[in-house]
């Protein structure tokens, strides 16, 4: 692992680092050349289909493809059966998160028992896309249906349907007796929460809910495979894990990773949905059949009913402070549901919920709960969203209770170094503090809201960061330019943040690297985009080639110059020796000779960094509601975020804008509707109703930068925390303009009109 | 300054208290975690399996050392003033 340099932490003069270049990959993107999985084409290519349950919860009594195998145009049918049929079930990487192979092979084409509707049944290739959809309905599967299961709640209760008849609830690796829709359990408890509470003024508790939704990338699922005869594949796909995918791959069809190749193409949107295989499998198993390149693209309908989402929960959050506005206590119950497999983010979501403060007495139970709904992935912080809306709430009763200002009950109840947080670690050097005041001085918190019908909110929100291993390659070439090899996905810009920090180091430009997001076969292992890890992680592997570029420069310089190395030296993109009769050399200068000092030089660094800075955001939402139809409009936003170091502010505040935006979605509209027998009424994007340009006012982005210590250049990451605070802020927003505190997301029209009524009818102003 | 007798200090999770005798935390020796894996379940038999699988750290879960969240598996050094935390494994999402 590189080390860090003092040299750079903290320096507020960069030539490079916190500027706005240009992205490397815009011009490729707005001409409409970038190749996303879906401009993926090959001659004869040949389109595959996947057949999706019908029922949410069904035991698949027999499947009968002959009829579809017949018809014309198609090349193969694959089911369950064509897949790994003897393992070793162990776990699965996703990324940061992890499967049991069973459950990660059983979701990408079911076996025994189908789990939720659209789950995957059976998959076609033929000739064209409308052929394999013709055979998708000749293929006649048996199914009992079994009754399903929605609600984490539910689920919870003795007597539930059970969707793996043989799953035990785990508490901390201690297995139960009982068969149980409940996959594991377990508790962070400091001081003692029991008694702390009865030394408070003002205790407040309260029960909230979130419904399941959906990442909402852009792109749609998609995947091509070649097999060659050679029993060599290679898999072109949209993904956030390229090696993540090779080793699913791997493990789902039993073959050896050398044998797995990855090219990720453009990806449009993943926020943490892109890391798990769907179609990938499926396609290398049509294209070993047929031995023909298959392709899979899912549709909008398929994305929502099969991939994704994050999940919905229980919350129960009870929390105590002081007369002065010291938090004292605080305590929450937590039940995600994991959708069909076990694996929900509660365990983050615990570890986020209280960690904008320091509490002494803290106690949280998590349960991961499986229900009849897709298996849930990563979502932007996940878990951290749903703990924050309950949290967030409960702690603006309690400032209205003690009549106390919302940021400076946080100021004063802030996480700081030092600081412990529920789950143990204690903080390092974090920003939350710096957050609040930067609020506080802002024109939005300062500015008054008037007319009716108005209310702001405020809220805090905290996220991790993740590290992770990151490889690069840098080259010079003889123009001095740098090609920069790269494994990270480039999702938010990542190309020109891990470019610049390569250039901040060999002072040459942005423009002057050449960044480029390599296949497995061509770069050293590097763990997906996700975590918000790409810029802090990847960016310090840039900046450890340029590191080892630097040393092989300063060599090369000493050989043109026929003088010591240690006569040289390097400084802004410059070298200089008074030894030397024709000094100084530019880095392009220099980069011309390289040819007649021993050839190529490539810098290269494989990095695996623990100091991940953990991040915070604060968020102010205006809003107006009408108090007729209960719509919800967001008049202004803002939000506040420490990014420790801004590599390139414009993708900072593009990040925090997007998760606002996601946040806001969340808040007022988003949600799985399923009918009584499981089946997803609004897996379209008519119905499933995301937040457009026109439902949302220009996002306010205010960086912060508190320098993170376990970076060259103090980044911390920026992509995730941003959705963490709105769904609260909103939620608080709305009781300051209607007198109603909402605790069940989302908030949408009828639930907010609901309760209005209800207040008014408990106030004897009955309107309904 | 280190003390001649300081060792690692151990934080046990709530649900695994019923082995440590309600202890929050105990003093364990060691200079891998692996040593303090070992020597944790010699002094409070049972722990191991709650925490460990197959020789590594139990799927879900991960454990910070100092605050750090590392690699390196059960081969992570301690020093005798560490803390060591089992938490929860998170996943990312951007």
């Amino acid at each position: 692992m590189a080390d860090k340099s003092e040299a750079y932490l903290g320096i507020q003069d960069y030539k490079v680092v916190g500027t706005r270049p240009i992205r490397h990959d815009g011009t490729d993107k707005v001409t409409g050349r970038a190749v996303y999985g879906a401009d993926v084409q090959m001659s004869r290519l040949l389109y595959g289909k996947t057949l999706r349950s019908p029922h949410a919860h069904a035991r698949i009594k027999s499947i009968d493809t002959s009829k579809a195998e017949k018809h014309a145009g198609v090349k193969a049918v694959v089911t369950s059966a064509d897949l790994v049929q003897e393992y070793e079930d162990k776990v699965s990487s996703l990324g940061e998160a992890s499967v049991g192979l069973r459950h990660l092979i059983g979701n990408v084409l079911a076996g025994d028992k189908v789990l939720y509707d659209g789950h995957a049944v059976a998959a076609v290739a033929a000739t064209s896309v409308n052929i394999a959809e013709e055979a998708l309905a000749l293929i006649e599967v048996d199914y009992e249906v079994l009754s399903p299961v929605l609600d984490v709640r539910k689920a919870m209760e003795k007597g539930a349907p059970l969707l793996h008849e043989e799953m035990k609830m785990r508490s901390l690796g201690e297995q139960t007796d009982e068969n149980s829709n409940i996959a594991n359990h377990f508790q962070h408890k400091v001081g003692d929460p029991e008694a702390a509470f009865g030394d408070c003024d003002v205790v407040i508790e309260q029960e909230f809910t979130t419904q399941t939704v959906h990442q909402g990338y852009i792109e749609p699922h998609n995947a091509t495979a070649q097999w060659n005869p050679d029993g060599k594949v290679t898999v072109w796909c949209s993904t956030q894990g390229p090696f993540e995918i090779r080793s699913q791959v791997s493990d789902v069809l039993g073959l050896p990773v050398a044998d797995i190749k990855v090219v990720p193409t453009e990806i449009g949107g993943g926020f943490g949905g892109k890391f798990r295989v769907y179609e990938e499998p499926t396609a290398v198993l049509l294209s070993k059949k047929t031995g023909h390149p298959v392709k899979m693209v899912m549709t909008r309908t398929e994305v929502l009913k099969a991939t994704g989402p994050t999940p919905g929960s229980y919350l129960k959050v009870k929390m105590g402070a002081k007369k002065d506005g010291t938090l004292v206590a605080a305590q929450a119950y937590m039940a995600y549901e994991a959708g069909a497999l076990p694996g929900s983010p509660v365990g983050a979501g615990a570890g986020c919920i209280f960690s904008p403060y320091n509490i002494e007495h803290v106690v949280i139970d998590g349960y991961d709960v499986v229900v009849n709904k897709p298996a849930t992935s990563a979502y932007r912080a996940p878990g951290a969203t749903n703990g924050a809306f309950a949290a967030e709430t409960v702690i603006d009763e309690i400032c209205e209770e003690l009549g106390v200002d919302p940021l400076d009950f946080r100021l004063k109840n802030s996480a700081k170094e030092g600081t412990r947080r529920a789950d143990g670690p204690i903080f390092p050097r974090v920003g939350h503090e710096e957050c609040v005041q930067a609020a506080k001085a802002h024109p939005h918190w300062n500015t008054p809201l008037e007319g009716p019908n108005r209310g702001r909110g405020v809220a805090s929100g905290f996220w991790f960061n993740g590290g992770g291993t990151s490889t690069v390659v840098a080259s010079v070439n003889s123009d001095g330019s740098v090609s920069l090899n790269e494994g990270s996905p480039d999702i938010g810009g990542t190309r020109t943040s891990i470019a610049m920090q390569l250039a901040e180091v060999l002072g040459i430009s942005a423009e002057d690297v050449i960044p480029q997001v390599m296949d497995t076969d061509s770069i050293g292992h590097t763990d997906g985009t996700g975590g918000s890890r790409t810029t802090f992680a990847t960016g310090w592997a840039g900046y450890s080639a340029a590191q080892d570029v630097k040393r092989l420069m300063i060599e090369r310089a000493a050989k043109h110059w026929e003088i010591d190395e240690k006569d040289v030296t390097f400084d802004d993109g410059v070298f200089t020796s008074s030894k030397a009769p024709d000094a100084p050399l530019t880095f392009k200068e220099l980069a011309a000779t390289l040819r007649r000092t021993g050839g190529p030089v490539v810098g290269r660094a494989t990095v695996s960094p623990s100091g991940a800075g953990p991040a915070y955001a604060v968020v102010m939402v205006d809003v107006e509601v009408d108090p007729d139809t209960g719509k919800v409009d967001i008049l202004r936003a803002t939000i506040v975020q420490d990014a420790g170091k801004a590599i390139h502010p414009s993708y900072v505040e593009g990040q925090l804008q997007g998760g606002v935006a996601q946040g806001i979605g969340w808040a007022l509209n988003e949600e799985y509707f399923y009918n009584q027998d499981g089946t997803l009424a609004n897996a379209s994007l008519l119905d499933y109703r995301m937040p457009t340009c026109l439902d949302l006012p220009m996002i306010d982005a205010v960086i912060v930068e508190v320098p993170n210590p376990g970076h060259p250049f103090g980044v911390r990451g920026v992509g995730e925390v941003p959705i963490v605070p709105p769904p609260a802020a909103v939620a608080n927003a709305i009781y300051g303009a209607t007198g109603v505190r909402m605790r069940d997301l989302p908030m949408s029209p009828g639930r907010v009109l609901e309760n209005i009524w209800k207040a008014d009818d408990s106030s004897g102003n009955g309107k309904a | 300054m280190e003390r001649p007798d300081q060792m690692p200090v151990v934080w046990i999770p709530s649900l695994m208290r019923n082995l440590t005798k309600n202890q929050e935390q105990v003093s364990i020796k060691g200079e891998t975690l692996r040593e303090v894996v070992e020597n944790l379940e010699a002094a409070y038999p049972g722990i191991k399996d709650r925490i460990c699988e197959d020789d590594r750290i139990r799927p879900g879960l991960a454990v910070s050392v100092d605050g750090v969240v590392g690699n390196e598996g059960f081969r992570q050094k301690v020093d005798p003033e560490s803390e060591i935390h089992f938490v929860t494994a998170i996943a990312g999402g951007a």
